[in-house]
C-alpha cells in the first residue's frame, strides 16, 4: 500500500485463518478500530498475527466527529494506544455523529452542514489529530433522509474540512450511489466532482433495497457483492484521478474468502490499468 | 424561523431514534420533517439491531434458554434504558443480568440472570488483559512457613461465583457448548464455578463453595492462611490440598507475592 495502490479486504473474524493464508501481493486489511479496544485476548492477539503478514487500515466508526461535543478523551486514548501498536498505513473516519451525551449508537448519523457544523467538526478533527499523532481521512456518508437547513454542499464541505486540518478524504462509492439514489442526485456528477488530490482511500461496497420501501430507497448494508452501477463509478473515478488504496467492504452475509477474493481481484485489474484522461 | 442548532438537532434526532412512539408532531418542525420521512426508519432499525445483535452475540446461552424471538425482544427494551456507554460491542451488555432478574415475564425463569451472570464472566474473561498465570512449581518451591504468608492475586481475566440454590453453572455450559447428544437429567443442587481465560481461550472449572470464599479471601489481599480459612469457615471438611491444585492447574493465579506484614496494613 506504500509503494503503489493496491486493494484489500475489510477483516472480518470468521476469515482469520484465509486472511493468514493469503498470499496475494499487495493485499491489506481493514478493520473496525472499536472491535480491538480490549485491554487483551484472542481478538488483538489475532490482529497482531495479521498485521504481522500485511498492511493495515485502522476505519473507525465512533469518533464522532460530527457531534457538537468534542470527541471523547478516553476513546481517543484507546484509539491512539491501537495507532500506535499496531502502525496502520491509513486511518480513517466519517463524516457523522455516533456518540452523543455519553451513548453510542451504532450507526452514522446525518446532520444539517451548516457553518456551524463546518467548525465544529474541523475542531474535532484537529482534536483526533493531535491526540493520533498523525492525520485521518474521512468518508462522505450514507444519507437516507431529506434534511432541512443545509448550507454546504457535501463536497464542499469536506474539502473545506481537509483545507482547515490538513485531513485526507476517504470516498465511499458505493455510498455516492445509495446517497445519489435515495436524495435524487447523479452520483457521476459526484464522482466527477470530488477533488481527487485529496483522496487518499477508496470504498466499494454492496448495498440492498429496503425490505418495507423497495427500490425507492436503497440501504448501504455491506451485505451483497458490489453492485456492477458501483464498479462503474468507481472505474470512472479511477480513470479520472489514478489508482487509490481501495476496500472490498463485506460486514453482513459473508460468502467464502475466497469469493471477496476475486471481488478484490476486479478492484486490483481497475487499479493497474492505464491512467486516462476523463471525457 | 430560525434552524436548530447542531446541538438542538442532535439531541431531538437521538431522542427519537429511541422514542417509536412518540409522533412527528411531537418535536419541532425542522426534526418533524426529518422524522416523518419512511426513511428515518432505516436509522433506527440500524441502532436497534447493532445492538440487540451484539447483546445476542454477548448472551449466548441466555438466547438458547429463551429462543431468539422472547430474547431480541427482551433485549429491546434493555437497550432503550442502556445504550453501549462505549463502542465496543465486543462487551456490551454489563448489567443484562440484574435487569433479567428484575424483568416480570423472566420470573418463572429464575436461573435466567445466573446463566446470563456466566456469559458475561466468558466475555469479561475474553477481553481481560493478557497475563501468564501462575504455575503449579512455583508454589511447590515455597517452604510451609512462606506459603501461609504468600498472597496470590487471582488472574486478571478470574471470575467466579456460588449459585446456592441452582445448578447454574451445569445450565450454562450445556446451554454454551451445547452437545448434539442427549445429556442426563440436571441434577438441581448448589454449584460454583470459575470461568478464566489463563491463555488464548476462555475455560470453566467446577468450584465449590470453599473454592470461592478461598477466591474472595485472594482477591481482597488475603495470604494463603487466610484464605485457607476462609475456605474452612465455609466447608469445615474441604480438601484445602486438592482445591490449590485445582485452582493451579486452571490458571485461577496471576502473581505472588510474599507478604511480612497483614493484608490491613497495606
Amino acid at each position: 500500500m506504500t509503494t503503489k495502490p493496491s486493494a484489500g479486504l475489510g477483516l472480518k473474524p470468521q476469515h482469520y485463518e484465509d486472511a493468514l493464508a493469503a498470499p496475494a501481493d499487495g493485499l491489506w486489511f481493514e478493520v473496525h478500530p472499536e472491535n480491538y479496544m480490549v485491554d487483551g485476548g484472542p481478538r488483538l492477539a489475532w490482529l497482531a498475527a495479521i498485521r504481522a503478514r500485511h498492511p493495515l487500515s485502522l476505519h473507525g466508526v465512533a469518533l464522532s466527529l460530527a457531534a457538537d461535543a468534542p470527541p471523547d478523551e478516553a476513546h481517543l486514548a484507546r484509539l491512539a494506544a491501537l495507532v500506535d501498536r499496531f502502525e496502520p498505513a491509513l486511518v480513517s473516519e466519517h463524516l457523522a455523529w455516533s456518540s452523543w451525551r455519553g451513548a453510542y449508537r451504532p450507526d452514522l448519523l446525518p446532520f444539517p452542514r451548516t457553518s456551524e457544523a463546518l467548525t465544529r467538526t474541523a475542531a474535532n478533527v484537529e482534536r483526533a489529530q493531535e491526540a493520533l499523532g498523525r492525520r485521518i481521512a474521512l468518508e462522505n456518508p450514507s444519507h437516507y433522509l431529506v434534511i432541512d437547513g443545509h448550507e454546504w454542499d457535501e463536497i464542499d464541505f469536506l474539502e473545506a474540512l481537509a483545507r482547515r486540518t490538513g485531513c485526507r478524504l476517504l470516498l465511499d462509492v458505493n455510498n455516492v450511489f445509495v446517497s445519489a439514489r435515495n436524495l435524487g442526485l447523479s452520483a457521476e456528477a459526484y464522482v466527477d466532482a470530488f477533488p481527487g488530490a485529496l483522496v487518499e482511500e477508496v470504498h466499494l461496497a454492496g448495498h440492498t433495497a429496503d425490505p418495507s420501501l423497495g427500490t425507492a430507497l436503497l440501504v448501504d448494508s455491506h451485505d451483497a457483492p458490489v453492485d456492477p452501477a458501483v464498479w462503474s463509478l468507481y472505474e470512472r473515478l479511477i480513470a479520472r484521478i489514478g489508482p487509490r488504496p481501495t476496500l472490498i467492504e463485506r460486514d453482513d452475509n459473508l460468502p467464502a474468502f475466497d469469493v471477496l477474493m476475486v471481488e478484490r481481484a476486479r478492484a486490483e485489474a481497475a487499479l493497474r490499468a492505464p491512467l486516462r484522461r476523463a471525457a | 424561523m430560525s434552524a436548530a442548532s447542531l446541538r438542538q438537532f442532535q439531541d431531538a434526532f437521538a431522542h427519537a431514534l429511541l422514542a417509536p412512539e412518540l409522533r412527528p408532531d411531537d418535536y419541532a418542525p425542522e426534526i418533524a420533517r426529518v422524522v416523518e420521512q419512511p426513511s428515518f426508519a432505516v436509522y433506527r432499525n440500524t441502532v436497534m439491531k447493532g445492538c440487540i445483535d451484539a447483546l445476542q452475540a454477548n448472551y449466548p446461552s441466555v438466547a438458547r434458554l429463551v429462543g431468539e424471538e422472547w430474547f431480541r425482544a427482551a433485549a429491546a427494551l434493555f437497550v432503550r434504558a442502556n445504550l453501549p456507554r462505549q463502542p465496543t460491542l465486543a462487551v456490551y451488555g454489563e448489567g443484562f443480568a440484574d435487569f433479567l432478574g428484575a424483568f416480570g415475564p423472566a420470573a418463572e425463569l429464575p436461573y435466567l440472570p445466573g446463566v446470563a451472570r456466566l456469559d458475561r464472566f466468558w466475555t469479561e474473561a475474553h477481553a481481560a488483559p493478557d497475563e501468564v498465570p501462575i504455575g503449579a512449581a512455583a508454589v511447590a518451591r515455597l517452604e510451609p512457613e512462606a506459603l501461609a504468608r504468600t498472597v496470590l492475586r487471582p488472574h486478571a481475566s478470574a471470575r467466579w461465583s456460588w449459585f446456592d440454590a441452582q445448578p447454574i453453572a451445569t445450565v450454562w455450559r450445556r446451554n454454551r457448548y451445547p452437545l448434539e447428544s442427549d445429556e442426563p437429567e440436571i441434577d438441581w443442587r448448589a454449584e460454583g464455578v470459575l470461568v478464566v481465560r489463563p491463555g488464548g481461550s476462555v475455560e470453566s472449572v467446577d468450584l465449590d463453595a470453599g473454592g470461592c470464599a478461598f477466591l474472595d479471601a485472594c482477591a481482597s489481599g488475603g495470604t494463603l492462611a487466610a484464605a485457607a480459612a476462609a475456605a474452612l469457615t465455609v466447608d469445615a471438611q474441604g480438601d484445602l490440598a486438592y482445591l490449590m491444585s485445582q485452582l493451579l492447574e486452571a490458571g485461577a493465579f496471576g502473581c505472588m507475592d510474599l507478604f511480612d506484614h497483614s493484608p490491613e496494613e497495606r
